[in-house]
């Protein structure tokens, strides 16, 4: 037994030592971390020679100067003036802002849609439970591309010729080549209405406020949301009349071969629209349902304890809570959204995807165009995110 | 003393009287599902007339309208349109369907070789079957069947080689396309999605920066710039004479997004565990790999198996994008043929998007409903 004493108390030192380097798991992460970081510039280092050497075998200039190149092709649908003589630069500024206007009238209709939708699958009314989880059940499980060129190819496209147009309410038509809808021009003052607007818009806020603190002060309640519709509506509506209705329409206008006058939504928007909205809608619906689910229905039972309404109790106790669970979903859905717009490509709408891949074949710039790309949908995905952060906290809970 | 005893004890039991006919039946489920109140019934008449206007002219036209035979449009055009059908009829031309039905399943894979793609089916069943059922034995050697001898086998029976004729991925297509990328990006990107979470959750500070940029980067653009990079750019990053094949390209790109996805989803897993799972892994003196293999990840795995799911139900929707960069899946090889002028019709486009919706609905739909099974099946009582 003693014969193991003194190795146990005097162990070798050095062979010690270069173990329990080995084995320490501080030098061990650092070695890992130097072997990928050594990987990664070796990687790195090998496509980027690879791709210098391909580029200058193709003949083709690094760098962002074609950007003030002649685009030398049209888009059917912009927000700013543009024409073929115009930069590349400018081209793909047109795509960024079509992306947008998508994104922007996409998000508000699925919003609104999976909102109710969302709220009808909660309803005690079987009929209506069963319709909208048939809505949902059927769009989640199907591609948003197929159901773009479902509206592209599948409905749009066999609509009627231009001259048998399907007449529509408000003098709008409906045709193969899009919707034709009047358009506003706004007379000498129009300007007023807009300021009238945004005074009414203001003066609702402060009316918020004023009747927030005088009910905490008092008790009273104000019936501020009806003052507040009457306010947003009624302003600029009386500013409207008093001025003498500046606006006249320009009607369009069934010709020979195609209607003039008027402003078109080309079929491309309509069907990237009307696609992406319904699809991400049924998503919505499956967060709305699961968030308001997710507030405990002892919330439910207090608020009627407390002798609330039904209504009261929805839109004060049950809203509030669900919106917390429902906010960060629903940011990823926006963005994801935004992302599938550039599904655009499939129906020749000059999204910013669709505009660059335009570039890409006539200029070759590969890099530099998916650089852009990056930046700029990268960009939209921060601000996104930073806005809906913001959100989210002025909804999250306030523990004391 | 008199006893007059006025007690009365029942002897028997009262037979049970029925419910009220306001309680139970038909009358019953009718008042409290459809019209509770007002509004409710309101509600019901308006779901039912908005049934009512949609519902029999989708059955017209999809069933009563349709043509089911036919060899070319004239099966599915009206008079006007030099067809056989009485003017103003519009029905689904299933005929069209039904005529293209192969190149819609295998592209334009030569037809004298359909038995190869046939019998990669057969197998991939076969071992799917047993790798989908919790009971059956043997889920090893199944799954190292499934995902490692399987691809490797199929992508030589499907391209040619050995003795075998070759077949151009050019002439793949169809639902073919779609279930090989979706099952290859679904093999790839839950190992390497868990690999990535681990990466992203690790203490060294580089390797977790790398996956945090990886992670982030894909996930902020569109699927649609992953796949035009993986086909424009990868040709740029090779030396020359090397080339990649258009199918490799599209797989490369699906597989690098859905890794990123599925990177998010096993990481909301690992950190629903709790920090004690952690700590008694170490007490038992695993190593970093043992406790992720036998403590951490079947835990972390078992509890996000929702998302899994969804993640591969958005890859398997996600393929048909790649009918952008210029390949025939499903809804490639659909739209392509509607070009076809032998079948153009105006109901033509309509009833393919009808049937390949109907297919991608179908694989999303059992997808949905087997993970709802597994949550099921997997769940063990500890869910808070």
């Amino acid at each position: 037994m003693a014969g193991f004493a003194p190795s146990l108390a005097k162990p070798d030192t050095q062979q010690s030592s270069t173990s329990s380097l080995i084995y320490d798991p501080k030098v061990r992460g650092i070695f890992y971390q130097v072997l990928t970081v050594a990987l990664v510039a070796l990687f790195v280092w090998e496509i980027t020679q690879n791709t210098i050497h391909n580029l200058e075998k193709a003949n083709i200039a690094s760098g962002f100067g074609f950007l003030q190149g002649r685009a030398g092709f049209d888009i059917a649908q912009t927000l700013l003036p543009y024409s073929s003589d115009s930069t590349y630069g400018r081209a793909l500024l047109i795509g960024l802002l079509n992306t947008l206007q998508v994104a922007f009238f996409g998000i508000i209709t699925a919003s609104i849609l999976g909102f109710v939708v969302g709220i009808a699958r909660l309803s005690k009314n079987w009929l209506i439970a069963r319709l909208a989880q048939v809505y949902v059940e059927i769009f989640r499980n199907i591609p948003p591309l197929l159901v773009i060129l479902f509206w592209y190819k599948g409905v749009i496209a066999v609509l009627p010729q231009a001259r048998d147009s399907i007449a529509l309410p408000l003098a709008s038509y409906l045709n193969n080549r899009g919707l034709f809808f009047p358009k506003a021009i706004w007379g000498n003052g129009a300007w007023m209405v807009g300021v009238a607007l945004v005074v009414a818009i203001v003066a609702s806020i402060v009316i918020f406020r004023w009747a927030r603190a005088r009910q905490a002060r008092t008790g009273q309640q104000f019936r501020s949301g009806w003052t507040a519709i009457v306010l947003i509506i009624g302003l600029p509506a009386a500013t409207f009349l008093a001025l003498g209705s500046p606006v006249t329409f320009d009607y369009p206008i069934a010709g020979r071969f195609n209607l003039t006058g008027g402003s078109t939504v080309g079929p491309e928007f309509i069907s990237l629209f009307l696609a992406l909205s319904f699809y991400t809608a049924s998503f919505i619906a499956e967060i709305v349902r699961g968030g308001i689910m997710a507030v405990a229905k002892g919330q439910t039972e207090a608020a009627s304890a407390l002798g609330l309404r039904p209504g009261v109790t929805t839109r004060l106790v049950i809203i509030p809570q669900a919106m917390r669970i429902i906010i960060p979903p629903l940011t990823s859905q926006f963005l994801n959204l935004t992302k599938n717009s550039s599904l655009a490509v499939a129906v020749g709408f000059a999204d910013v995807v669709a505009v660059g891949g335009t570039m890409l074949n006539q200029t070759g710039q590969a890099v530099e165009i998916v650089a852009l790309w990056l930046v700029i949908y990268l960009s939209l995905s921060v601000t996104t995110a930073l806005f809906m952060n913001w959100f989210n906290a002025k909804m999250a809970l306030v523990e004391r | 003393m008199a006893v007059t005893d006025f007690s009365y004890v029942r002897r028997q039991m009262e037979p049970a009287k029925p419910a009220p006919s306001s309680q139970v039946g038909v009358i019953h489920w009718l008042r409290t599902n459809l019209f509770a109140s007002a509004g409710d019934t309101i509600l019901t008449l308006a779901a039912l007339a908005l049934l009512a206007y949609i519902l029999p002219g989708l059955i017209q036209w999809l069933f009563i309208n349709a043509s089911w035979t036919g060899a070319d449009r004239k099966a599915c055009a009206t008079v006007s349109q030099g067809g056989i059908l009485p003017d103003g009829q519009s029905g689904a031309c299933w005929a069209f369907v039904s005529a293209k039905f192969q190149q819609f399943i295998f592209g334009r894979y030569p037809s004298s070789l359909y038995w190869r793609p046939m019998l990669v089916m057969a197998m991939f069943v076969v071992l799917l079957i047993p790798m989908l059922m919790p009971k059956a034995p043997f889920k090893g050697w199944n799954a190292l069947a499934l995902f490692i001898v399987l691809p490797v086998v199929a992508f030589f029976l499907l391209g040619g080689g050995f003795g075998l004729q070759p077949v151009e991925t050019q002439l793949w297509g169809g639902l073919m396309v779609t279930l090989i990328l979706s099952f290859f990006g679904i093999t790839v990107s839950l190992p390497f999605g868990i690999l990535l979470a681990l990466g992203r959750r690790s203490n060294m500070p580089v390797i977790k920066m790398l996956c945090v940029l990886f992670i982030e980067i894909i996930r902020g653009i569109p699927l649609i710039t992953v796949l035009f990079m993986a086909s424009v750019m990868l040709p740029l990053f090779l030396p020359d004479g090397w080339t990649f094949d258009k199918l490799l390209r599209a797989l490369i790109g699906v597989s690098l997004f859905s890794s990123a996805y599925m990177a998010e989803v096993i990481r909301g897993g690992l950190q629903a565990m709790p920090k004690g799972q952690f700590e008694g892994a170490d007490s038992l003196g695993l190593s970093y790999w043992q406790k992720m293999r036998l403590v951490i990840l079947p835990q972390a795995i078992k509890l996000v198996i929702p998302g899994i799911v969804n993640t591969f139900i958005g890859l398997f929707k996600d393929t048909s994008l790649v009918y952008i960069i210029g390949m025939f899946d499903l809804l490639g090889i659909v739209t392509l043929n509607q070009s076809d002028a032998n079948w153009s019709t105006p109901v033509t486009p309509v009833t393919g998007y009808v049937f390949a919706g109907f297919v991608f609905w179908i694989f999303c739909f059992a997808m949905s409903r087997y993970s709802l099974f597994m949550e099921r099946h997997l769940d063990t009582g500890h869910k808070r």
